[in-house]
């Protein structure tokens, strides 16, 4: 599998990463030497094995059901570039 | 899916008759004090950004931490519509970009859901029962909320909501009509609020609806389905589905066809429009969550929780038809909310289950509708409610009194059987006293009991006086059966 010049640009987009048109060709070489990789590691027979979903063998962590943050609206807010009253300020989106 | 076609369900066309096929994913908010994978409340209504903690801000290096009580929410609603519980579930990142989701993603289940198929079952009002089916019911993450009325160029974020748990539950497309769509969603939500797991509140965007509409030629494959997304009360999924369904029928019949896509719906226009679709088709490139590992427990975590469910709606129903003797309609009615049924059985609890359901149904439901009041705030409590019952029961206030004695007690309160008494509400069993309202009524008559030997009917107007006259405190039994033998009616 490797992937085009518009397939990069797509992704850059949907990941909303600006790309330049230079930028473009080397990135799909850097991206195509990855999935080449991948397709290597794709030859190896896994049928029949678990996907490893964490190094030692252990449950999920879980939290009880408490309040135990909030009130500390002006610490959320107070790296955005725009705020008003706490809430973010962003550029116009209307579906 | 193969049911045979109801031709009454049809929607008519300019050329032909179209069947309507409905699914839907009902979003419905997890009842938990903190939010999924973070300690930050839940509350509706705070002020913007107070309930956010650094992991719903998406801040670098947060990590979600899943909520035990969220599981358990889950795994509720899953054995409440009577699913498969997965043992072991997966959280997946559903990418894409949004102002309101600082994550960048949305943590969902894509291809391991905790709750696998189910079934409802849904009452019509016509006392017929459908089943619908359930694919699935998933967690995942609700997003925060844009406002776009404050400023005409900029758009307002707060994270309150963001991170709070959502079940999404999501329907086979069973159902055939606006009528069976709003019927189970309103099932749905009773079932829900029955188990504890979503309150249901829909005004507060507790409970919300993408439905998928198509329409097809009976029998014939199924049709380009279009998603209209958010429908966020009752009435509208109707409207929604009822106005989906006519625009795609008029293309088709037009000889046009449907490109699939997502739609809002616009109750005050009307109609539903396509909201400008995404340039590309979604492509949320899910893939599994890093910070999370699998969910996992064992049978006998979900056997706890299967122990300590609630009788369910359908049950509580049955119970009522076999125990009281109520129709299933009326037993429906009672139900629908717990609060009614628990009001209901307190009243019928050692009385006459069906004389119970009556005076709940009719008189109480009745008044509170009027007055838009909830089971919660009635004036009248059950136990003053079975009081009315008794008097009646007894004999000692005839029904037409009893309403005014329901009257009273709405509007002043205070104890029946006293109120009776103090104010000489008591039915007049004394037939002495029956008897002289009667011949003082056909002493002033002798035209009309002379008629009356001719036209028996006429009956019912001396009825009538005599209740008059012994304002309405007489026992009908008694006077009925006085004034035909006085009359001569046999």
């Amino acid at each position: 599998m490797s992937v085009d010049e518009r397939t990069v640009r797509r992704i850059a987009h949907l990941a909303r990463i600006a790309v330049t048109d230079e930028e473009v060709g080397p990135l799909q070489g850097e991206l195509n030497a990855i999935l080449a990789f991948v397709e290597q590691l794709g030859t190896v027979d896994v049928s029949g094995v678990e996907p490893m979903t964490s190094v030692t063998p252990m449950a999920m962590k879980k939290r009880e059901d408490v309040v135990t943050e909030g009130g500390r609206a002006a610490d959320v807010v107070a790296n955005a570039p725009e705020t008003e009253d706490n809430y973010f300020l962003v550029p116009k989106v209307v579906e | 899916m193969n049911a045979p076609v109801d031709p009454k369900k049809l929607i008519k066309g300019g050329l032909h008759d179209w069947e309507v096929i409905v699914g839907m994913e009902v979003h419905a908010q997890v009842s938990s004090r903190a939010k999924l994978f973070s300690g930050a409340s839940t509350e509706f209504g705070a002020e913007p950004n107070d309930h956010v903690s650094l992991v719903d801000a998406a801040m670098p290096g947060m990590l979600p931490v899943i909520n035990a009580e969220c599981i358990a929410q889950a795994v509720r609603t899953g054995l409440g519509l009577k699913a498969q519980i997965n043992l072991r579930s997966v959280f997946d990142r559903k990418n894409y970009f949004y102002p309101d989701l600082p994550q960048g993603y949305q943590i969902s289940q894509y291809k391991d859901p905790i709750v696998g198929e189910g079934e409802v079952l849904v009452d019509m009002a016509d006392g017929s029962s459908i089943t619908v089916g359930i694919e699935r019911l998933h967690l995942e993450q609700d997003a925060g909320k844009s406002l776009h009325d404050q400023d005409p160029t900029r758009s307002f974020v707060d994270l309150n909501r963001s991170g709070v748990a959502l079940m999404e539950i999501v329907s086979r497309p069973d159902l055939r009509s606006s009528e069976e769509a709003k019927a189970y969603v309103t099932k749905l939500r009773t079932i829900l609020r029955y188990l504890g797991t979503c309150d249901g509140d829909m005004e507060k965007g507790s409970l919300r609806a993408d439905v998928n509409v198509s329409v097809r030629l009976p029998g014939a494959p199924l049709g380009t389905r279009c998603e209209i997304k958010n429908v966020n009360s009752i009435r509208f999924i109707g409207q929604a589905i009822e106005t989906e369904a006519r625009r795609q029928i008029a293309i088709l019949e037009d000889g046009g066809t449907i490109d699939q896509e997502t739609r809002l719906f616009d109750p005050g226009k009307g109609e539903t429009r396509s909201m400008r679709s995404k340039e590309e088709a979604h492509d949320y490139r899910y893939f599994p969550d890093p910070d999370l590992l699998p969910l996992e427990f064992d049978q006998a975590f979900v056997d706890g929780l299967a122990e300590g469910l609630p009788e369910l709606p359908d049950a509580k129903k049955a119970r009522f038809v076999a125990d009281y003797g109520l129709s299933p309609y009326d037993a429906g009615v009672l139900v629908a909310e717990r609060a009614s049924a628990d009001y209901y059985e307190a009243v019928a609890k050692g009385r006459d289950g069906k004389a119970a359901a009556n005076w709940v149904i009719n008189e109480l439901f009745g008044r509170l509708n009027k007055e838009g009041l909830s089971i919660e705030a009635s004036p009248v409590s059950a136990a003053q409610l079975g009081a009315i019952v008794d008097l009646i029961g007894e004999d000692v206030i005839s029904g037409k009194i009893a309403k005014d004695l329901f009257e009273i007690v709405w509007t002043e309160g205070g104890d029946p059987r006293a109120l009776v008494e103090s104010r000489g509400m008591k039915q007049v069993t004394d037939t002495g006293a029956i008897e002289a309202a009667i011949d003082q009524i056909i002493a002033a008559n002798p035209d009309k009991v002379a008629q009356a030997k001719e036209k028996p009917t006429l009956l019912g107007w001396f009825v009538g006086q005599t209740m008059k006259a012994t304002g309405g405190k007489a026992n009908p039994a008694a006077v009925n059966a006085l004034l035909k033998a006085k009359l001569g009616i046999a």
